[in-house]
């Protein structure tokens, strides 16, 4: 991934595929974007940089037509234009993948594609190009599945594929691996420079330096709402790229030794589980064993049975008492409640909706999860306890908000992430599985929540940590297990492997016990 | 056993006719995630407008079924600037709407009691309703009840086949998300909404001119509510819906012949049966409630500002 871009071999640059000027959009209580210039030739790779809340969601949506700016010009292809919406947009030939995906969830993929498409309506031709499509990109994809059965990776692909088949001049991606293993992204970059050579313009937002360094041929550096600088990424260092983005050094996690206990706190053994969900992920035989005061990660892109795990081990789903157990007491019978009492917390992947209820402060989001500490008196609410609670949990992990009254949906998504792991740790739990820790985080915040969770696991808290980001894991983790097709691989100590290993066996390829296992079958049959 | 057999059949079709025109219309403004309970209002409007046109024209359920459709569009043009435009609670808007087109209809029909129309003879079709049994049962109705049945084939088709079902019922799933790709979604709540009224009232003038060609206070006699059960136990789904309304049509021409052979039980609860047995089918068979999930718009009943 280090390797740097191809040179810059684009058609004749004199004219801009896009060129903003000036652009400004106020909201009523911040200025989200100030006078941003941007310039964008056809087939650049156009790197946009900057932390959460620097303005370059709110500049995309201007590029796309959902937003209206207060001042300033589009050019689009040496002509002024006026985007007034994204049907506008894409008739510009302007394509975007969102952060958020925009899918609709009872709809199969191709007629969520369908529907964005200005074209004659036929979803049998469609859905056969979307296969053709999805495989030469590498984003394997079946048309006819519902999307609320898809993982969030699989989402994306929708997205991307959905933008690839209108055949844009310029495409717009927010964060596009976040979800991807590391071969998948490579395959990505394959395929954004073959659009590139091909003339398509493509915008890039993210806050992973070496993948802007591998990617991009220039990017634009944002901060607060400004653009802070530009620069050709192959010719900067990581550090410096981070000092434009966030205006001093790359934050690093100091990780402590691990000591090396053997107790075992939290411990899954021989859990299998199928789904009422026809299109979910059957678990195989799970066993796994979390131990005092470390960090265990499981490693594995989303729909591999990550959701019916952690359902699993939060108690969303029960099963036989043996399966799963907590501090020695089997708990795999209890719900999700009676196993919070006995000192296991939660952090879901769905911040908004499953960790938080959106419209509610976070006083009463407090109370929601931490009603044993004090929040609830003989069947009443004590709203000041939970006020203050709230408002310790606020101080005590930095969480920017404007108070324990502020609606939970209010929050970016570091800063509501800071507040539930928090919220989970002041409940003082025993074990603690948390889903995604840092999806959609900022730079700041992520290395504060990977910190918090190293402290604590050296308090003597056993932490599961479920990720598809394998730095992450990497960064903060003891030992690494993966989880691929509703198997686990057996938990290896980080030293003893690698993110070649790991990525392996995130394509289904276990090399060791259970792909022995499974090998008799294969002769047999 | 046939020839008591062929009249039941043949009736129940005339009778799911209103609640086939009146569930249509309410499950096309249900799948872009509105839901009007104001369904038996709208046909009572339709009724008594499709009543008033017929007597005047002259012209009969010709002019009384158009006059319905307004009259409904009309009703439900209320529901939607309120509910939509002003976001207002979908359910207290519908509910006022019912009581409002209970009032109305009768306020308007009191020159009309007991007055009768000349009604609307079976039209055969050509060949068809030579053949024996099916012939009479199929092929020997009245005109709007073929209509009826175009209806139910015609938002079938809209809603499995073509892009704008596919928009209908994205914008009932994911308002958000419609907007967000460009689509249009009070107009097209607008649209449906109106579209619920108008069917609401055409099945409301279909009762008062062609049906039961006299007109009856509060005539349309609960099928509204009928309707908008049906729409929820058949899970949005056009082909239940219509399986639920023959069922009801045929429930309510059963408890007739029981009546006219003079059955030992109170007229009252045979009159109420229909409502009971289509409530009690459709709630056994609706039990599976992955299936509700899957197919409930995700929006419905939600107030939704772009």
């Amino acid at each position: 991934m280090s390797t740097s871009p191809p040179p810059f071999s684009g058609p004749p640059r004199d004219t801009a595929r896009l060129e903003l000027s000036g652009i400004t959009k106020r909201y009523p209580s911040v200025v989200a974007n100030d006078g941003i210039h941007l310039k964008v030739a056809p087939g650049e790779i156009h790197a946009v940089l900057g932390e959460n809340g620097a303005g370059k969601s709110t500049l995309m949506k201007i590029i796309y037509g959902a937003v209206q700016a207060d001042a300033g010009q589009i050019q689009w292809n040496g002509r002024e234009v006026v985007i007034a919406n994204p049907a506008e947009a894409r008739r510009l030939g302007i394509g975007m993948v969102f952060q958020h995906f925009s899918l609709f969830e009872t709809l199969t993929v191709v007629e969520n594609i369908a529907l964005a498409l200005d074209e004659p309506f036929d979803l049998k031709g469609l859905a056969e190009r979307v296969s053709e499509v999805s495989q030469r990109y590498g984003l394997p994809l079946d048309p006819q599945r519902l999307v609320h059965s898809l993982s969030v990776g699989e989402r994306q692909r929708v997205e991307i594929v959905r933008c690839l088949l209108q055949a844009p001049q310029l495409l717009i991606l927010d964060e596009p691996t976040s979800v991807l293993t590391p071969p998948a992204v490579q395959k990505l970059f394959e395929t954004l420079r073959r659009l590139s050579s091909e003339g398509v313009s493509i915008l890039y937002i993210s806050h992973k330096l070496h993948e802007i360094q591998s990617l991009c041929h220039s990017a634009t550096v944002m901060r607060g709402g400004k653009v802070t600088g530009t620069a050709t990424p192959s010719q900067e260092t990581p550090a410096s790229l981070a000092r434009m983005m966030i205006g001093r050094e790359l934050p690093v996690c100091a990780v402590p030794a691990f000591a090396g206990e053997a107790t075992p706190v939290l411990s899954v053994r021989g859990l299998s589980h199928t789904p009422d969900d026809p299109f979910g992920t059957a678990l195989k035989d799970i066993a796994l064993e979390v131990r005092r005061g470390e960090i265990l990660g499981i490693a594995g892109i989303s729909g591999n049975g990550q959701a019916e795990l952690l359902a699993a081990l939060s108690g969303e789903t029960t099963g036989p008492a043996s399966t799963v157990s907590l501090a020695g007491t089997p708990v795999g019978h209890l719900d999700a409640g009676r196993r919070r009492k006995q000192g296991l917390a939660f952090v879901p992947e769905e911040r908004l909706g499953r960790g938080a209820v959106p419209p509610m402060s976070l006083a009463d989001n407090a109370t929601l999860s931490a009603h044993g500490q004090g929040l609830v008196k003989h069947g009443l609410l004590r709203p000041k306890a939970a006020w203050a609670f709230a408002k310790t949990c606020i101080e005590r992990f930095d969480v920017r908000c404007g108070g324990p009254g502020a609606a939970a949906r209010s929050l970016s998504g570091g800063n509501l992430q800071k507040f539930i792991v928090g919220r989970e740790i002041m409940q003082k739990p025993i074990a603690m599985v948390v889903a995604q820790p840092t999806w959609g985080v900022d730079v700041g915040a992520a290395a504060f929540l990977r910190q918090t969770l190293i402290d604590l696991s050296r308090e003597g808290v056993a932490i599961l940590v479920i990720s598809e980001e394998l730095e992450e894991l990497f960064e903060i983790c003891d030992r690494i297990a993966v989880l691929a097709e509703g198997r686990l691989s057996d938990a290896v100590p980080k030293a003893q492997t690698n993110a070649e290993k790991i990525g392996m066996q995130m394509s289904g390829l276990f090399a060791d016990a259970h792909a022995t296992d499974r090998e008799p079958d294969h002769a047999a049959a | 056993m046939l020839e008591h057999l062929i009249p039941v059949l043949a009736g129940t079709l005339a009778a799911a006719t209103p609640l086939i025109f009146a569930g249509l219309g309410e499950l096309v403004a249900e799948r872009t995630g509105v839901i009007n309970l104001g369904v038996e209002g709208m046909m009572l409007i339709g009724a008594v407008a499709g009543f008033a046109a017929a007597a005047h024209s002259g012209s009969g359920a010709l002019a009384g079924l158009p006059a319905g459709a307004i009259g409904g569009a009309m009703a439900a043009l209320i529901f939607a600037v309120l509910s939509l435009s002003m976001a207002a609670n979908q359910a207290a808007c519908g509910l006022a709407l019912t009581i409002f087109g209970i009032g109305l209809s009768a306020f308007i029909g009191q020159h009309y009691v007991s007055y009768s129309l000349p009604g609307l003879p079976p039209l055969d079709i050509p060949g068809l309703s030579e053949i024996p049994v099916l012939g009479p049962v199929l092929f020997h109705q009245d005109a709007v009840t073929y209509l009826g049945l175009l209806s139910f084939a015609g938002v079938w088709w809209v809603l499995k086949r073509t892009r704008l079902g596919l928009i209908l019922k994205a914008v009932g799933e994911a308002p958000d998300a419609a907007h967000a790709i460009g689509y249009p979604v009070i107009a097209i709540r607008y649209a449906a909404t109106l579209f619920g009224g108008a069917m609401a009232g055409i099945g409301g003038a279909y009762l008062s001119t062609v049906y039961t060609p006299l007109w009856v206070q509060n005539m349309v006699a609960g099928r509204g509510w009928i309707a908008v059960a049906l729409v929820v136990f058949a899970a949005w789904n056009p082909t239940r819906l219509l399986l639920g309304a023959w069922l009801f049509g045929g429930v309510t021409i059963l408890q007739f012949h029981a009546q006219g052979l003079g059955i030992a039980l109170p007229v009252q609860l045979l009159a109420a049966l229909p409502y009971l047995a289509t409530v009690v089918v459709l709630v056994l068979i609706s039990r599976d409630k992955r299936l509700l999930q899957l197919n409930l718009p995700a929006s419905l009943g939600k107030p939704w500002m772009p």
